[in-house]
């Protein structure tokens, strides 16, 4: 009998895109460009973070057409992003056929309480986290991915360091709790006792962890592959910079060969100019994404 | 001695297949650069998105470094991406990555994401059907006369074995069943000994 939309295939679609580098893109143009760079994946946005920054207002789920653009001209996986708890959004990309949808906080929250019951879909969702209790209240709501938070836009990597740094020790000190400490744990983090088991006993994450929110540079994403992602969404630090196509070309080697510094090196001459970056404590508390959802 | 089998590790779920080449008995390393190669018995190319997986194998020399592996008599085992890097043609014109493997593939032939799913699948050479997992999967259009053709799913072929290579377009190794994984390690054991005899 033929399953679609398993747990297993949801999440499966998220461990063959590990290693791989999702880039941002606004039109089709861009989605040709990162495909041919070794992009693994697009993300199909009206605007990329650092202009839904500039711009100000409500940010929303993009128009369906950029979607079908963008959909028609690659062959690697297209993903989308729909506002925190907007469930109709969120249905409406899954209609026009997204790979995967990124419960995003970029967007504007359309629901300052609940996440989307993402089990209900047969489209994989990937979700932002900031700490293991945020990571894993996610992955019981169905998310299939993860990835940090960061602070999107800023082409600043210091949030999403913070977010897989406190993650990975977060996990480090679950796997030393003993059986009766874990139920305690459950209750500080507000997550369920069995998925914090699987946790303790597996010494990881139940599903794939990206990092997001600030890569800028190909030393940024071989760095964060260091602290324990999985892979890299980049998505202002490409189509921002002076020289789009060589970014993200130096992104995908760096990524791939994080350990080789000789190769980042090599691949970081004579790029131009990264993405102008944003120092955090510049950023009004209005102005934090990563605070959205919880 | 324990069969040294490598899984190319330029994008995709390498540690999958890792952990699934240990669990039938099998040394299991991943691998970056063409020198490691040197050592092995046998190679993995696993899922990920085959035109990353190409572009990384065309830019670090991988393409010239595996066909000479076969050429050796080294066993290869292609899944779902590494499926499409096996093959000799890729339709819809688009250029092949390795050209060992006589077939035509389709990519993404099942549709996009939302038509991803598991079944149970009869495979020639296995007793009983495996749980197979297919994501935005390729299939075999047509294979060569010298390529045996190992399971079929609603006519359309999604595992087939030439000599030395055994390619398919699903995952064993979102799996716990290793028995497709102990089918390739035969392989390499058989590809040993014959090269040992010679």
């Amino acid at each position: 009998m033929l399953e679609t939309g398993t747990s297993r295939v949801k999440r499966g679609m998220a461990e063959m895109q590990k290693g791989g580098v999702i880039m941002d893109v606004m039109n089709a143009e861009q989605a040709k460009i990162a495909e041919a760079a070794g992009a693994t994946a697009v993300m199909a946005l009206e605007r990329v973070p650092s202009d839904i920054r500039a711009a100000g207002g409500v940010a929303r789920m993009g128009d369906p057409t950029i979607l079908e653009e963008v959909m028609k001209v690659v062959s690697i996986p297209v993903m989308a992003k729909a506002r925190i708890g907007h469930y109709v959004e969120a249905r409406v990309l899954e209609a026009l056929g997204a790979d995967y949808i990124d419960e995003s906080e970029v967007l504007t929250p359309a629901d300052d309480i609940y996440h989307i019951d993402k089990r209900e879909f047969t489209v994989p969702f990937v979700c932002g986290a900031k700490d293991l209790g945020e990571a894993l209240r996610r992955i019981q709501e169905g998310a299939a991915m993860l990835r940090t938070k960061g602070e999107p836009g800023t082409g600043n990597i210091v949030e999403a360091v913070r977010h897989m740094r406190l993650i990975m020790s977060q996990i480090r000190k679950v796997q030393g709790l003993s059986k009766d400490e874990l139920y305690h744990e459950a209750k500080n983090l507000a997550v369920n006792y069995e998925l914090l088991l699987d946790v303790h006993e597996s010494g990881k994450l139940p599903v794939v962890n990206f990092a997001a929110g600030g890569v800028a540079t190909p030393s940024d994403a071989a760095l964060m592959m260091h602290l324990g992602a999985d892979g890299v969404f980049v998505g202002s630090g490409i189509f921002k910079s002076d020289s789009p196509e060589k970014f993200a070309r130096a992104i995908v080697e760096a990524t791939t060969h994080y350990t080789d510094y000789k190769l980042i090196a090599e691949v970081s001459k004579n790029l131009g100019a990264p993405m102008k970056g944003i120092e955090i404590s510049k950023l009004a508390p209005h102005e934090r994404m990563s605070d959205r959802g919880n | 001695m324990a069969q040294k089998i490598g899984v190319l590790a330029l994008q995709g779920a390498v540690a999958e297949h890792i952990r699934c080449l240990q669990e039938v008995g099998a040394e299991a390393v991943a691998v970056k650069r063409t020198e490691e190669l040197n050592e092995l018995d046998g190679l993995v190319i696993p899922g990920g998105e085959s035109t990353t997986i190409g572009k990384l194998m065309r830019k670090y020399g991988f393409i010239e470094a595996i066909q000479a592996f076969h050429a050796q008599g080294k066993p290869l085992f292609g899944t779902c991406a590494g499926l499409i890097v096996l093959a000799k043609e890729i339709e819809n014109g688009e250029e092949a990555h390795l050209g060992l493997m006589d077939m035509t593939v389709v990519r993404n032939a099942f549709g996009r994401q939302r038509e991803s799913f598991e079944t149970e699948l009869d495979i020639k050479g296995i007793d009983e059907p495996v749980r197979a997992v297919f994501i935005r999967a390729p299939l075999i259009g047509r294979v060569g006369e010298g390529v045996d053709v190992l399971s079929v799913y609603k006519d359309e072929i999604v595992a087939a074995r030439e000599g030395t290579l055994l390619a398919a377009s699903f995952h064993p190794e979102l799996t716990d069943d290793y028995r497709l994984h102990a089918y390739f390690v035969d392989m390499v054991r058989e590809a040993s000994q014959a090269k040992a005899n010679a």
